[in-house]
């Protein structure tokens, strides 16, 4: 009874550890040639369909959201010049990393998941190293490249959709001043805010491609258990997400000190 | 020239539960073996741990000297190009068409120009029988089509091992019976090491050289054909001739009630041991020897009305 107790306990430490595992056998397989230049092309392409739309289209009311609540907290403290850098700063070190998180992990991932789970209960993956092809530097490494490049380019696509957004909300809604908006841009914001945004959205689309691809290669049990891992790798990679999201922060607070004016 | 495979102790449990135990056998080079079984006795689970898909606990796998079991990933995908797999369902890509995918071993593998990659593939899929097929995708074309389709990409490296993962599964009876006659040519071809696994009796009497039968946790009998065809052993009996008298239960193995009450019940004789499949290409088979050759060997007499040319195919019971 207590061996049953204490594998139950432990079960969650030894998915984490295979997950980690997994990754591991990514990396290893990552500088493998010949490297599968096409199937990244086409994944890239397809992920990017799937993601750029919906991307756009959340970034807009995010963008909005932010400059109604942050410019009338604003006028309230009597500082509608730093309306358009409030804006900024919030989308760029945000709402853009976040924004793709929920997008790649939703879209890109859970179509990663369907894929490979698809592949595995159909025996494709088994044929493929009976064969003596290694999934993981076929399949999975174009997958993940392709994740994090695509990844680095929706926060480009959020930041400035949501800066758009806001600005059109704030400029003809609220009836701020243009040049006032664009001009305090750089009064809190500061290149490496950039920076930090893209890195966040490399980790994220690592994080997503992984997860989605660990858990569609290991699906089980029939087209039920590929539902099964398309479900749990959403799930599983908002939950990293938001952690690992909270860590950059953290960390990026540290080494780089915020403006002073 | 096929190859030998070596199985010793071999043990495989998932979690707690222990699919099969100290499972030892010999499949002999260039020659069919069928191995049978009840439904979940771990059939697929024994043909994946032989091309080192799945780890076994304990025991070897040696093929040409490398253990499977326990040899490096780069060993284990050296090996597997001996190997030629059938699937249960083909397994094809199904982002590819059928020609791709016959062709995808040759361009992964082989640093053969198109034309020669052009001139073998047709060759496999007219063997197949799925010539202007080509251009077709795997969710196009009906489930025995895909597995000659997958026969055939298991067959363009010149493969010394053939494994088929229930070829008569969803197929109806007359496809199974062509399917079984080109296992029995392609064995006179290509002289391939030929293990079958499945649960069709019909195919299991008529087409192989050997056959075993996983039961129970374990390897309940191997040997010649006509030994299981001819044998008294109960579970050998009552599976092979598709009986519901015996140990075999409908769920797992009868307990000791059911088999006390079945006690007095009198067996139907052994139906007679129908002929092996003759290869169509009139190609002889290296390993097929002559019908009764064993039972005369071993002082077995066959059941009445064995081995004639004309005896129906189907076993009454």
């Amino acid at each position: 009874m207590s061996s049953l107790t204490a594998s139950r306990v432990l079960a969650p430490i030894g998915t984490a550890g295979k997950l980690f595992a997994f990754a591991l056998d990514v990396a290893k397989q990552l500088p493998r040639r010949p490297f599968q230049l096409k199937e990244f092309i086409q994944q890239a392409w397809f992920i990017a369909s799937v993601t750029i739309i919906p991307t756009a289209l959340v970034a807009i009311p995010f963008g909005a959201v932010i400059a109604l609540q942050v410019g009338g907290l604003i006028k309230q403290f009597g500082a509608q010049s730093f309306t358009g850098s409030a804006a900024v700063l919030a989308v760029v070190r945000e709402a853009g990393p976040i924004a793709t998180a929920l997008l790649i992990a939703g879209a890109g991932g859970s179509a990663i998941a369907a894929d490979l789970g698809a592949r595995k209960i159909r025996e494709e993956l088994d044929a493929m190293m009976v064969l003596g092809i290694d999934p993981i530097q076929r399949l999975v490494v174009p997958r993940v490249l392709a994740a994090m490049m695509v990844a680095v380019f929706l926060n480009g696509l959020v930041s400035i959709v949501g800066v758009i957004g806001g600005y059109f909300f704030n400029v003809v809604l609220q009836g701020g001043t243009p040049g006032a908006y664009l001009a305090s841009f750089t009064a809190l914001a500061q290149l490496p805010d950039l920076w930090q945004g893209m890195v966040k959205a490399l980790i994220f689309g690592l994080i997503a491609a992984i997860v989605a691809a660990y858990k569609g290669m290991n699906a089980g049990g029939g087209p039920k258990g590929v539902g099964d891992a398309v479900n749990e790798s959403v799930v599983i990679t908002f939950l990293l997400l938001f952690v690992v999201n909270f860590i950059v922060t953290a960390v990026y607070f540290q080494l780089v000190p915020p403006k002073t004016g | 020239m096929g190859v030998e495979i070596e199985i010793k102790d071999l043990t495989k449990s998932f979690g707690r539960q222990l699919i099969w135990g100290d499972v030892t056998l010999t499949i002999p080079a260039g020659e069919i073996c069928v191995m049978l079984g009840p439904s979940g006795t771990g059939k697929s689970v024994l043909l994946k741990t032989l091309i080192g898909l799945l780890k076994p606990d304990r025991g070897s796998v040696v093929i040409e000297g490398v253990d499977i079991a326990s040899c490096s990933e780069r060993d284990l995908y050296e090996v597997r190009k001996l190997f030629g797999v059938l699937f249960q369902d083909g397994a094809m890509f199904g982002s590819m068409n059928l020609y791709d995918n016959v062709a995808f071993p040759l361009r992964e593998h082989t640093k053969k120009s198109e034309s020669e990659i052009r001139k073998i593939v047709m060759e496999k899929m007219e063997l197949v029988g799925l010539v202007g097929t080509e251009d077709k995708l795997p969710g196009e074309i009906s489930g025995g089509m895909r597995k000659r389709a997958g026969i055939a990409r298991g067959l363009v490296l010149d493969p010394e091992i053939i494994l088929f993962d229930e070829p008569d599964s969803g197929l109806d009876p007359v496809r199974t019976s062509f399917l079984n006659q080109l296992i029995v040519d392609l064995n006179a071809q290509i002289d391939a090491t030929f293990l079958i696994v499945t649960h069709d009796i019909n195919t299991a009497r008529t087409v192989p050289d050997n056959i075993g039968l996983l039961y129970h946790k374990h390897l309940a009998m191997f040997g010649p054909r006509e030994m299981l065809l001819s044998s008294e052993e109960p579970v050998v009996r009552q599976f092979l001739n598709a009986q519901r008298v015996g140990p075999i239960g409908m769920s797992e193995e009868k307990d000791a009630d059911e088999l006390e009450a079945e006690k007095d019940q009198e067996l139907p004789p052994l139906p007679p041991i129908p002929m092996q499949m003759e290869p169509s290409n009139g190609i002889p088979r290296r390993s097929q020897r002559e019908p009764g050759s064993w039972c005369k060997e071993n002082g077995v007499t066959p059941p009445p009305g064995s081995f004639e040319e004309n005896m129906s195919m189907v076993t009454e019971v």
